[in-house]
């Protein structure tokens, strides 16, 4: 995966391009907003990671130039702004997603793979996913493991639909948090934790292997171990 | 400039600085005012006098010369003489003066007049003098110059000075009582502009002193009522709410730099204690671990602490519009029903369908959270024995009502006001994971939404109600459905709300 970051600050640019070869993807660096939108038009690029407080070219304007000139490359906002608004207007400026700063890399990590995975996805959903011989039918809300019907709530439905859809990719506690419940807020506690593990035991229960994986310090992930 | 420099300075300048003020100006600006109309008035009255006087003088030539006219037609030109001498020398006589067709002077009391004024007939103006006068000032007249049968030539006129002495009064007049107006208003001004500027000279000395720190000092009140009156009340006003924000500025900082230093200290302790005594690479990872978690800790509390400073700003009111909040408090309901049942509680959800207010998802949404995770901290019944948090929300009036109880410990009265603030915590050992800023961010939603909350005695335990303008179109308040929704929640002990 090849990944553009545009951010001014030296240092945290040189810890994410460090961080993002260290697990294998090309990443690209610009110090600021115009030197970012040169690069990024150049293209070839997965996913623009890019800082909201820019020098010559702010963020914002950035994606909004992009967007102008049809160039629908995934983007994710960072920014030290972390209130609801902010949120709003970088996703509305064209932005993908957004992560406020401080984070932890391994939600940008998550967040940046989950977009360059979408890019490349067929344009219609599956109406079925299946992960090893875990199945889960989007239109009968049905789902099977080894031929045997397992029976969820709605929300564990979702949540394992979620799981499924990026399946081999981690998924943060946030990750959950914002598209299964629908949720912007820190709940400051584990509650996605305990449903995870409701639907694991319901999932992974009697089945070998697993299929629902934790990821230390990351999140979780669904993946065929086999 | 200090405050105790500027009152000598003061006095030293204090002419200049009076002419300098707003009352000084608005004065003087009423004296030229003032003046100039008088002014007027006075013009008016001397330019109608004159013209009175001027058509007084008029008619009484008129009727001489109508009578001497007279004369003349009846007894000749010698009778003319005769009674025309013997006018002229009668005290205060008019002029008179009558000639031959060349220009000889027959008779009257007028020796020199400008030359050609016998050519004109008809009225003018001129110098003249007495026959019995020495010339050494001229005096003025209004005369009339009638053409006699035969060419012989009468003029009449009257003197001008009664006309001059009424202009010399009037201008004396005016002088006079514009020098009054002046003065008068001088000194007014000066008056007027002294205490005004006295008054806010003392508001100017205690805005110096609130400067150099003395936070207390507050603007003298008169007690009349005026308008510098009213901006002193309202300033001393300001200075008060200036006064509490600043207390409650100083509180903050001080709570912020307990609560942040006593993390940071754990955070420094832990990292350093790795240093000095992990062994093998896992005791340093772990340690890591630590340090981040802490660190996170202390993200979530800045977060925190900046998220009520903007809802005490007001300042998230822009992002406002119409929510389900029956959806929302049910998908909370649903979301911690897991984690209560995990720490022995049952959760409970009484939600009355379709419930709508104006307002932020994300913040009310953050505040229920904060209230159900409190209730699932500490509501945890002090005997044991299964607790039970009961969420609801219901229509009351045109208000919507939400609340969350607990069978805990509760709060006493005596503390409910204070829970309130930012790090209070009941809890004295500290032993509960929290920050103490769950209770403030709820206040903070619930003002900025134009809402009431109370907490009230669950007895035993604690409910937490929030009051909050119900938004258009109100649920339909149908019998039917009231029942409903009073039925949904008890046979449902997993709390799980029906869909």
């Amino acid at each position: 995966m090849r990944l553009l970051i545009v951010e001014d600050d030296a240092e945290a640019a040189a810890y994410l391009t460090k961080a993002f070869r260290e697990v294998g993807h090309v990443a690209d660096h610009a110090a600021d907003g115009l030197e970012g939108y040169a690069m990024a038009e150049g293209g070839g690029y997965d996913v623009l990671v890019i800082d909201r407080m820019l020098p010559r070219l702010d963020g914002l304007s950035l994606i909004r130039s992009l967007r102008e000139q049809k160039d629908d490359t995934p983007a994710l906002i960072l920014s030290a702004l972390a209130q609801v608004d902010d949120r709003v207007k970088g996703l509305r400026a064209g932005g993908d997603d957004y992560l406020p700063k401080p984070y932890a890399f391994s939600e940008l990590l998550a967040r940046v793979e989950v977009l360059a995975r979408r890019r490349g996805a067929p344009a219609s959903e599956p109406t079925t996913y299946r992960v090893g011989d875990l199945v889960l039918d989007r239109l009968a809300h049905r789902v099977t493991r080894e031929g045997q019907e397992i029976v969820l709530q709605p929300r564990e439905f979702r949540l394992l639909e979620y799981l499924m859809k990026h399946a081999g990719q981690v998924v943060t506690r946030t990750m959950l948090l914002e598209n299964v419940w629908d949720y912007h807020f820190d709940p400051q506690t584990n509650v996605i934790d305990v449903h995870v593990s409701r639907l694991r035991a319901k999932v992974d229960k009697g089945f070998e292997p697993p299929m629902i994986h934790t990821i230390r310090g990351a999140g979780y992930m669904v993946r065929d171990s086999r | 400039m200090t405050a105790a420099d500027a009152i000598p300075r003061k006095r030293q300048k204090f002419l200049p600085t009076l002419f300098r003020t707003t009352a000084f100006k608005l004065t003087a600006a009423y004296l030229v005012i003032f003046a100039l109309f008088a002014a007027f008035v006075l013009g008016y009255v001397a330019w109608n006098a004159k013209r009175l006087l001027d058509d007084q003088i008029r008619s009484t030539i008129d009727a001489e010369i109508q009578g001497l006219a007279e004369q003349q037609r009846q007894g000749g030109i010698r009778r003319l003489v005769n009674i025309i001498e013997r006018r002229s020398r009668a005290p205060g006589a008019s002029l008179y003066l009558v000639t031959t067709p060349v220009g000889e002077r027959i008779a009257g009391n007028v020796e020199a007049i400008p030359p050609g004024t016998l050519d004109r007939t008809g009225e003018s103006e001129i110098e003249y003098a007495r026959s019995s006068e020495t010339v050494d000032k001229p005096s003025h007249a209004l005369v009339r110059v009638y053409l006699l049968p035969a060419g012989f030539r009468l003029l009449v006129g009257r003197d001008l000075e009664e006309r001059e002495r009424l202009g010399i009064v009037i201008r004396r007049a005016a002088g006079w009582s514009l020098a009054l107006v002046f003065v008068l208003g001088c000194f007014a001004s000066w008056f007027v502009a002294r205490r005004v500027l006295k008054r806010i000279d003392g508001m100017s000395e205690t805005a110096h002193g609130i400067m150099e720190g003395d936070l207390e000092g507050r603007i003298a009140i008169t007690g009349t009522g005026d308008e510098l009156d009213r901006l002193a009340l309202n300033l001393n006003a300001m200075l008060d709410r200036i006064g509490e924000l600043m207390a409650g500025m100083q509180q903050v900082t001080d709570n912020i730099a307990h609560d942040l230093k006593t993390p940071l200290t754990r955070l420094r302790n832990r990292a350093e204690e790795a240093l000095r005594t992990a062994r093998s690479p896992d005791e340093l990872r772990a340690a890591l671990d630590g340090a981040i978690e802490e660190a996170d800790n202390l993200i979530r509390v800045f977060n925190a602490l900046l998220m009520i400073a903007r809802l005490e700003a007001g300042r998230v009111s822009d992002n406002m519009s119409e929510l389900d909040i029956s959806e929302i408090v049910s998908g909370l309901a649903e979301l911690y029903e897991p984690l209560a049942e995990e720490a022995g509680l049952s959760l409970t959800c009484e939600v009355a369908p379709s419930l709508k207010i104006r307002g932020n998802r994300e913040l009310i949404g953050q505040a229920l959270n904060n209230l159900i995770d409190n209730a699932l901290k500490y509501g945890a019944p002090e005997q044991g024995g299964a607790g039970t948090v009961a969420v609801s929300a219901r229509q009351a009036g045109d208000q919507v009502e939400l609340s969350v109880a607990d069978h805990g410990p509760g709060i006493p009265e005596a503390d409910r006001g204070r829970v309130f603030d930012r790090f209070v915590r009941l809890d004295t050992s500290r032993s509960k994971p929290g920050f103490g800023l769950g209770l403030s961010l709820v206040a903070g939603v619930v003002r900025l939404h134009g809402g009431v909350l109370r907490l009230e005695d669950n007895a035993p335990g604690l409910r937490v109600v929030i009051l909050l303008p119900a938004g258009s179109p109100k649920p339909v308040d149908t019998p039917a459905l009231a029942e409903s929704a009073a039925s949904t929640p008890t046979p449902n002990p997993a709390g799980v709300p029906t869909h």
